[in-house]
């Protein structure tokens, strides 16, 4: 490592200007078995200003998170909040100390209500000490129109998208009257339209006085919101400075330790004969007359708000749901999908868009959960044969740039972005004949994200139909062949890659043109 | 492409080796404590170390322990059959008829093994088909399946057995080696290669972790569901043959309050009751630490209550000490 340490004072370049931290934090350390999660890192987060934390998977950011809201304890270090040192022993101190969190994977109740979601553990109470439900709805849905979230405060939680989910979760750390507000990915699984919700709620926050902690691996967001950065690089902090002050460039070769192209390893295609043929394909509620050809080779882009109907329309082709009307041919036969088993059969696989449910076992370790859609092919008449295991594991391992302690660690001890590398590695470990990808980069920092693209690039030339869902214009633009746009659950458009503009979609997916269509 | 691995990382299959990864389970802990019980026996009574006595010791547990190698699958996949002591009353009772209408023992065995499996077939169409909870499901046709029994029988007694029919609970293949025990060991074998080495184990497992997950990986959960329940089901018409050989009789109270002795010997094997987790090693050893400690008890004519409540206090007190000794090593970390 060259050159790591690269500390921009900001208080050199303009010493009045910036007001005494809120918090601050010394030499932290974090060991889990085999790895150092945090060694020593420096953090500073000043009121009124966002402070963007940077780092690969698996650098520490989310282990920083959870000792700040008190579920882990540091090893050594020292926090500092309004200058006084502070320790947690619970999330309940974090909470007294005015600290508040959107985390990563967030852990919210199926079966409850938005707007008791919103409140547990702090609602409203009316004077006789009883939950005073009305002063609850009202202030949830305020603090939902404050996001713009089309969600009634009332509804089941189990009956929301991921990404209203996620809105929800924000919600509720924004219902936590706190001074420091840190979100960890807050926008992954968010489109451009609720980033800039998002951003205009921390526009709001930040005019409050409140000093906030934004961990994104968007770098378009982060130059639009943060004012401040800190990078960790493998549990250390490598740099830290004024946003404006550092280029991209600067940013990725502290964070990574080397630079990364960003251009996206577009081979040209050769396409060949079609793969995957649907024909108006119909849901009863969330989607209507779908038609689209998948052909060897070809990555096809679905892009469209949340709630277009993308996921719904993915998981039908993998049966997960039942189309009430329509086919879908594969190299040219008719196939009845009626389960995930019937697609795997028929060489079509889904990684799909919630990795903690959907995706991974968490509990099993990275090699099994690898394997878990290959049995067939590292076990003979039905007994696994561990070495084969272990090598097949590796190896998409190592093509995923895989951060690990081990192939024996539970999957949901890895840091997130390393989760959803195991789960790309799954499915690819299958040998589909098509992909299905529902925000395959989410949570993947931007040298894992290249190594992905390659990956895909590599096997598309091989001949794989991917079908890519993603809310990132960039990735689609930069990856797929044609892309497809969906509005409320119908196509809005279907774009050829050649002259295609981020405008064009958007504006497809948002309905303000007339979707120019390349097909009848 | 200008992508270039500055820092090669190489990721190990595992952090601990094979000793170190089994110094920190559970089974060297049942291991452990099976051997102490066993020198406690050993010393406390002269009697205890006899082989026809240490083989006799082996009826009490046997039959349960088989039920509990199938139902340890049925929990990893994170379900629960509480009606494995209604099934054998159930298949009991079929077989004491079918014993007096005359049929000779190979077809008893099978209408015993027929019966059990049939009644874990329906427990599976119960619970994958129509998707009832297991327990729910499970203490239903359990008060089901011994009320059939009663209803044939009422108060009556059934033991038209032939004579050649008492082997399969008396009998001895080799010197001191019971048929039933040996019975046991292999099964208890093939449970362990089945669990631990084979693609339905994994998928087992993978279950009872994340249904889900296990569903979007293409694994058939319902059919494997099923599989489960119809072997815990066959498990119990096994056992049934044993007893009842063992017996010589079905009366309709027969293997009474079982179920909870079987969910003992798996959950103190160290088997996750929401499910994913455990090992057939340690199913096994738990059926030995049970089967022991009744067995020195018994040498010691202590009293059937106070039996009771001593494998009580060890059940708790086994689930309990790894968790305080966790959380005193945790207070001892802390600052
Ligand atoms: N409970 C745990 N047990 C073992 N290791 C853990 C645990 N939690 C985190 N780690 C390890 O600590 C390291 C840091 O993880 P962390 O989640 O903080 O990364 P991150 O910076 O948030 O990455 P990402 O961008 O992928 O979210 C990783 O190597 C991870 O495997
Ligand atoms: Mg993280």
């Amino acid at each position: 490592m060259s050159g790591a340490l690269q500390i921009n004072h900001p208080s050199d370049a303009e010493p009045a200007a910036l007001p005494p931290p809120r918090l601050e934090l010394r030499g932290i350390v974090k060991h889990f078995p085999g790895v150092r999660a945090l060694d020593g890192v420096d953090l500073v987060l000043r009121p009124g200003r966002v402070t963007a934390l940077i780092g690969e998977n698996g650098a520490g950011k989310s282990t920083l998170v959870k000792i700040l809201t008190g579920i882990h304890r540091p090893d050594a270090g020292e926090i500092r909040v309004g200058g006084r040192p502070v320790s947690f022993a619970s999330p309940q101190d974090a909470q007294d100390a005015r600290i508040t969190a959107i985390h990563q994977e967030t852990a919210l109740f199926d079966e409850l209500t938005v707007a008791e979601n919103i409140y547990l553990g702090h609602a409203p109470k009316t004077r006789l000490g009883f939950v005073d439900w009305s002063a609850m709805r009202a202030r949830a849905t305020a603090l939902l129109y404050g996001l713009d979230a089309p969600i009634r405060p009332w509804t089941r939680l189990r009956d929301l998208s991921i990404a209203q989910r996620h809105l929800v979760a924000i919600a509720r750390a924004l219902s936590i009257d706190s001074e420091i507000v840190i979100m960890d990915e807050p926008t992954a699984a968010l489109s451009h339209k609720e980033v800039d919700d998002l951003a205009r709620v921390i526009e709001r926050l930040k005019g409050q006085g409140k000093a906030i902690l934004f961990i994104s691996h968007k770098f378009e967001e982060l130059y639009r919101i943060a004012d401040d950065y800190t990078v960790f690089r493998d549990g250390r902090s490598v740099g830290a400075g004024r946003m404006d002050e550092a280029t991209h460039d600067e940013l990725v070769r502290l964070m990574v330790g080397r630079s990364v192209d960003q251009v996206f390893p577009k081979v040209p295609a050769t396409l060949g004969e079609p793969v995957l043929e649907v024909s108006g394909l119909c849901h009863p509620t969330e989607f209507d007359a779908i038609s689209f050809t998948l052909r060897r080779g070809e990555i096809l882009g679905l892009y469209g708000l949340v709630g277009a109907g993308r996921s719904e329309l993915c998981q039908a082709l993998f049966g997960a749901t039942t189309p009430s009307a329509g086919t879908i041919a594969v190299e040219g036969r008719r196939v009845a999908i009626r389960s995930p088993a019937d697609a795997v059969r028929a060489g079509i696989v889904y990684v799909p868009e919630e990795r903690g449910r959907h995706g991974a076992v968490l509990a099993m370790p990275v090699f099994e959960n690898v394997t878990l859609a290959c049995l067939g092919a590292v076990s003979r008449h039905g007994f696994i044969r561990s070495a084969e295991e272990f090598r097949l594991a590796r190896h998409y391992a190592e093509r995923l740039d895989l951060r690990a302690a081990s192939l024996a660690q539970p999957v949901g001890t890895l840091s997130g972005g390393n989760q959803q590398k195991v789960v790309i590695g799954k499915w690819l470990a299958a040998g589909p004949k098509v992909v299905i990808l529902d925000e395959p980069t989410k949570g993947i920092d931007i040298g894992s994200k290249a190594a992905v693209h390659a990956f895909m690039s590599e096997l598309a030339g091989q001949g794989l139909a991917v079908l890519m869902v993603s809310s990132e214009l960039p990735e689609i633009l930069g990856m797929a062949d044609r892309v497809m746009v969906m509005r409320e659950g119908r196509m809005a458009g279907l774009f050829e890659r050649a002259g295609l503009t981020a405008e064009t979609l958007v504006a497809a997916a948002t309905g303000n043109i007339q979707a120019r269509s390349d097909q009848p | 492409m200008a992508l270039q691995q500055t820092t090669a990382r190489v990721i190990p299959d595992r952090l601990l080796g094979p000793i170190g990864r089994s110094a920190i389970r559970w089974e060297t802990l049942l291991l452990a404590l099976s051997a102490a019980i066993f020198f406690a026996n050993a010393l406390a009574s002269p009697y205890f170390l006899d082989i026809w006595n240490l083989s006799d010791a082996t009826f009490n547990f046997t039959e349960k322990a088989i039920i509990a190698l199938a139902l340890a699958f049925v929990v990893m996949a994170g379900e629960i059959d509480l009606s494995v002591s209604g099934t054998i009353a159930l298949a009991s009772t079929a077989m004491g008829e079918a014993a007096s209408a005359g049929f000779g023992t190979p077809a008893l065995v099978a209408v015993g093994l027929g019966v059990g499996a049939a009644c874990g077939l329906v427990n599976g169409v119960l619970i994958t088909r129509l998707g009832l909870p297991s327990i729910m499901a499970t203490i239903g046709t359990m008060s089901l399946y011994r009320g059939l029994s009663y209803l044939a029988l009422g108060d009556g007694v059934l033991k038209d057995y032939p004579a050649s029919f008492g082997w399969f609970g008396q009998g001895y293949v080799w010197q001191a080696l019971s048929f039933e025990f040996a019975c046991f060991l292999v099964l208890a074998a093939l449970a362990g290669l089945v669990l631990h080495r084979t693609v339905f184990g994994r998928a087992v497992r993978a279950i009872g972790n994340n249904a889900f997950a296990a569903r979007f990986s293409g694994l058939a959960v319902d059919r494997i569901r099923l599989i489960l329940f119809l072997l815990t089901g066959l498990a119990a018409g096994l056992a049934t043959v044993m007893l009842t050989s063992r017996l010589g009789s079905t009366r309709p109270s027969i293997a009474l309050g079982w179920e909870l002795d079987v969910v003992t010997i798996v959950v103190l094997g160290g088997v996750s009751i929401q499910g994913g987790s455990g090992t057939i090693p340690g199913v096994v050893l738990a059926a030995f630490v049970l089967g022991l400690v009744t067995y020195g008890l018994g040498l010691l004519n202590v009293p059937g209550i106070i039996m009771s409540i001593v494998i009580g206090a060890m059940l708790i007190g086994t689930i309990a000490l790894p968790i305080l000794a966790g959380r005193i090593l945790a207070a001892r970390r802390r600052p």
